[in-house]
């Protein structure tokens, strides 16, 4: 029942995004980026310097963006929009849905600042819907990675996805636990610690929330199995139901709604295919308010301590 | 292809036009028959495209975006009649199982269609894109765009405008379908958009006006348009017409917007417009 996992820094998730884009520059000529005002948040930055020509800066316009990098397509140009995750989603659902999705343009809408983690901004920033709007939209994959790396090697790997993709992810410093040379399959979940007694499925920054988790169940002797389902849709059926099978009880845990959000989606595979005892960590049907990361986090209950909670609720219900 | 020939094709489209909505009793026939010479001078004198193989990305070919996508039955019908799909294809207009949506989609591979549009204020940002995409490609050829007056309501337009200007779009040439009606009735008394010219003039656009019924002037200005292109600044062109243009009873309204005719008022369209191509 080890649940030892290997640290390996601290770094805000954004970055990765940033970093995986710069790279991208390099490997991949035809990949443009937009931005709307905020080159310096979603640490675009190094793309813009060293790629001048295909760096758009719209200004703050983004339905301009989301349509543009649409049209950008059309002659084979892979855009990546860059802003807030509120501005990239609540603000341009329905330029995302004609222009992007419903046109099936290959248009990578990159989403920073995602969910409370925001922090100081408040509620008009901290979007918690995005997750569910952008999953029920068809032809859109929905990815949220977990880690600094696992951001940059998301960001790498849509790029070669010839479609649209709503990738999330957030601002605040969080630990490193996955390996820079990891691979990374969009729609194959990673399990992070194996267990017997629970299943916490969880995604974004909730990831490490939940190893933490983990590691004090363990000192109760409570052996709970982590799994990083970064990508929500298409959602790794495969993965959930065999681990079901497995522990027989689980939590989903997420920095988004309650409702439309990962816990939804496990939920639905679950009901259809083998119904299980499932316990809901995320934000519960309320906005947000300003404070910092964690003083919000525990505030709105998806806190280790929730995972926690959750994951023995879970138990007793089996 | 001369003037006389432009002609007969706006003739029969505005009959495709007709018979297209009134077969389902539904579509968008004002704004179809007030476009539909421009449409005719567009892909038949103007623009560089190649019906019999289409692609998406239309390299080194003219590209056009129509951002109101209502007026999908004179797009549809000039396409046809240029040869994109069989002419006996618009039958199947609003139809299930259609490639002729009720707006414009992508959805189910109808060429020369490149994007969806019907949710209005999309299509200029759209078009922007692909001229940048052209820049970025060394692609010397144009991007189209058609707007209705009325789809200036939306902010995305002057988003789009300030972008265009601003980044020095000039390998793009807009038009606006300048009838003066939208659904509820005149632009004017709906939200009035003030004084048009001036206002595109402002936000850097090199700005060209135009009779939308009169063949000449319509190439004339295209011309005009692209001898403009290449100097730092996007163009637009005001294109007045008139909705329902061809058929008398809806010309001078905002009535026939979106409200298909009935089997006597098509007769009366019908006898209006000369069939000169053979009907579909």
């Amino acid at each position: 029942m080890e649940k030892e996992i290997k640290i390996l820094g601290k770094q805000d998730t954004r970055s990765g995004f940033g970093e995986g884009l710069h790279e991208l520059g390099k490997s991949h000529p035809n990949v443009v980026a937009l931005c709307a005002d905020l080159t310096g948040s979603l640490k675009m930055n190094a793309f813009e310097n060293d790629f001048p020509d295909r760096f758009f800066q719209v200004g703050i316009s983004e339905a301009n963006m989301i349509s543009m990098a649409a049209g950008m397509t059309i002659g084979g140009k892979v855009p990546f929009t860059g802003t807030f995750a509120n501005f990239s989603t609540g603000r341009v659902y329905d330029q995302i849905r004609q222009s992007v999705a419903y046109s099936d343009k290959n248009v990578k809408i990159c989403a920073s600042h995602a969910g409370l983690t925001l922090g100081e901004d408040g509620a008009t920033h901290q979007i918690l819907e995005d997750i569910g709007m952008m999953k029920m939209m068809p032809n859109m994959t929905v990815i949220v990675p977990a880690d600094f790396n696992q951001t940059k090697q998301a960001t790498k790997a849509i790029a070669d996805l010839d479609s649209p993709v709503y990738l999330r992810f957030g601002r605040p410093k969080v630990p490193i636990f996955i390996a820079d040379d990891a691979e990374f399959v969009i729609g194959k979940a990673d399990t992070i610690f194996e267990g017997k007694d629970v299943s916490i499925i969880a995604c974004g920054h909730m990831v490490y929330k939940s190893i933490e988790a983990a590691q004090e169940l363990a000192k109760e002797g409570i052996d709970a199995e982590v799994i990083n389902m970064h990508t929500i849709k298409p959602l790794d059926e495969k993965a959930i139901l065999e681990t079901a099978k497995k522990t027989g009880c689980i939590v989903t845990a997420e920095e988004h709604m309650i409702n439309g959000g990962l816990g939804d989606a496990v939920a639905q595979v679950l009901s259809r295919n083998n119904p299980t005892p499932q316990e809901y960590v995320g934000v519960n049907d309320t906005f947000g308010e300003s404070g910092t990361p964690d003083e919000l986090m525990t505030k709105y209950n998806i806190d280790t301590a929730d995972v926690i909670k959750a994951a023995k609720k879970a138990i007793a219900r089996k | 292809m001369d003037n006389k020939t432009l002609e007969q094709y706006a003739s029969q489209t505005r009959r495709d036009i007709v018979r297209m909505v009134a077969a389902v009793n539904s579509g968008h026939p004002g704004g179809s028959l007030g476009c539909a010479d421009f449409f005719t001078v567009m892909y038949h004198k103007i623009m560089k495209h190649n019906p019999e193989k289409f692609t998406i990305d239309g390299q080194n070919e003219d590209l056009f975006f129509l951002s109101n996508g209502h007026i999908s039955p004179v797009w549809y019908s000039t396409l046809a009649r240029a040869k994109y799909f069989p002419v006996s294809e618009l039958a199947t207009f609003r139809k299930l199982n259609s490639r002729l949506q009720g707006h414009p989609s992508i959805d189910h591979n109808l060429p020369g269609i490149r994007a969806a549009s019907g949710s209005l204020g999309q299509g200029l940002s759209m078009a922007i894109g692909a001229a940048e995409t052209k820049k970025l490609n060394n692609d010397d050829r144009f991007v189209y765009a058609l707007m209705g007056d009325g789809e200036l309501q939306e902010g995305q337009i002057w988003e789009a405008a300030m972008y265009a200007a601003a980044n020095k779009v000039d390998n793009l040439i807009a038009t606006v379908d300048y009838n003066g009606r939208q659904i509820d009735g005149d632009v004017e008394d709906v939200l009035s958009l003030g004084n048009l010219k001036d206002k595109w003039q402002a936000f850097g656009w090199e700005t060209l006006e135009v009779d939308g019924h009169d063949m000449q002037a319509l190439i004339d200005v295209f011309e005009k348009a692209q001898s403009l292109s290449g100097k730092g600044k996007p163009i637009i062109v005001l294109m007045k017409t008139e909705m329902g243009q061809g058929v008398d009873y809806m010309m001078g309204t905002h009535k026939w917007h979106g409200a298909a005719p009935n089997s006597e008022q098509l007769e009366s369209a019908l006898n209006q417009l000369e069939e000169t191509l053979g009907d579909y």
